[in-house]
């Protein structure tokens, strides 16, 4: 199974060496690492000539603060043509934690991507419409980062 | 011909009557709740209207839909800080005379959810009158909160209530139209004082919330 997808791998540090600056090969699954500025030319080339049409899932995740760099955004893909999946992690450092976005490739990421941005503060720079998904859009900073209180920053009020 | 031909023999033409004792016993006789089911204590309330545990034999089967057509509002389950705008919204679209059930432990507290999440106990937007513990309180424990809520409706009195809105219940604010905000001002500061390496970065910023609470 794996063959198959360093095949994918190859092709990909063929097509350019810049976009792959990592590669990890796990319970028969292969996760590339991408630099944050290659992730939209890396995808269109995944989606369009390797095949890659389904975006299952983007999720965010935070390292911790003390971690650098901090932030990680992992695009899990999936082709419905050739039964294969690809993780792409993007690795974004805590001061400026932004990556261009996948909506003009795969559609679905518009929703993954508002609540990766919802959740952690990534802003995916080109996205139409980048607001808040799940949480009230007058919340206080990002919810799931690392270094935010559980009971929130503020008490509840209405007001 | 049935009840009201043998009260008519039976009763003089005229009764004296509180006022308050007739309108009161009318409302506590027919209370129609709006269905605000929103976890797992919705069930059980679901239960309590069910053929086994009959609410209807206190006269408070007819859930509504419409907030228009109820008194009384049973929030069943944790309320999240994104429908409390929503839930006091609905409560004041019911017309006066109304009143609120909080069912179960996450409505009246927060419950387990101690969390920015949920709305640590439904009485921060609305004016409760009966609590029922539980998680989830029994449908036995909510038919006994709806007799509770019936002696209640039974020493109030028509003076009292006011049929006219709060001012408050003005300005509550449309869900989803308020700006998306950059950041805390804790964190911006927070930040500030990273950029010139005064502090190290805390792993947990306690809020105001906490500092209150531990003084």
């Amino acid at each position: 199974m794996s063959e198959i997808l360093h095949e994918y791998v190859e092709k990909l540090k063929a097509e350019n060496a810049e976009w792959v600056s990592d590669v990890k090969d796990a319970l028969g699954e292969v996760t590339i690492t991408v630099p944050a500025g290659s992730i939209a030319d890396a995808s269109r080339f995944l989606r369009n000539r390797l095949e890659f049409d389904l975006l299952a899932d983007i999720c965010g995740c935070d390292r911790g603060p003390e971690e650098d760099p901090r932030f990680e955004v992992n695009y899990h893909l999936f082709s419905t043509i050739h039964h294969n999946r690809l993780r792409l992690k993007v690795l974004l450092p805590e001061d400026s934690p932004n990556v261009s976005t996948v909506t003009h490739i795969w559609r679905t990421a518009d929703w993954h991507e508002r609540e990766t941005f919802d959740l952690f503060g990534v802003k995916f720079e080109g996205h139409p419409d980048l607001r808040r998904i799940l949480l009230p859009s007058d919340f206080d900073g990002h919810a799931l980062r690392k270094d935010y209180p559980l009971r929130g920053y503020e008490p509840y009020s209405m007001n | 011909m049935g009840l009201e031909n043998n009260l008519f023999d039976s009763l003089p033409d005229v009764v004296t009557v509180k006022l308050d004792a007739v309108v009161n016993w009318a409302r506590k006789s027919s209370l129609w709740p709006a269905t605000f089911g929103l976890a797992c204590c919705a069930i059980e309330m679901m239960n309590t209207v069910s053929a086994r545990n009959d609410l209807s034999r206190f006269g408070a089967e007819t859930f509504r839909a419409s907030p228009r057509q109820a008194d009384v509002m049973i929030v069943s389950g944790r309320v999240s800080r994104k429908m409390a705008p929503v839930l006091r919204r609905i409560y004041d679209q019911m017309p006066e005379p109304k009143w609120v059930i909080s069912m179960g432990a996450c409505a009246t507290s927060g419950g387990v959810f101690d969390n920015y999440a949920i709305v640590q106990g439904v009485d921060k937007i609305v004016p409760v009158d009966i609590y029922v513990p539980g998680c989830p309180p029994r449908p036995e424990m909510l038919v006994h909160a709806i007799t509770m809520l019936q002696e209640k409706i039974m020493k109030e009195s028509s003076k009292d209530r006011r049929d006219t809105f709060e001012p408050e219940s003005r300005q509550s604010i449309v869900p989803g139209t308020l700006p998306v905000t950059e950041g805390t001002a804790l964190e911006r500061e927070t930040e500030i004082e990273v950029a010139q390496n005064q502090v190290s970065r805390p792993y947990t910023i306690p809020s105001r919330h906490e500092r209150r609470r531990s003084s």
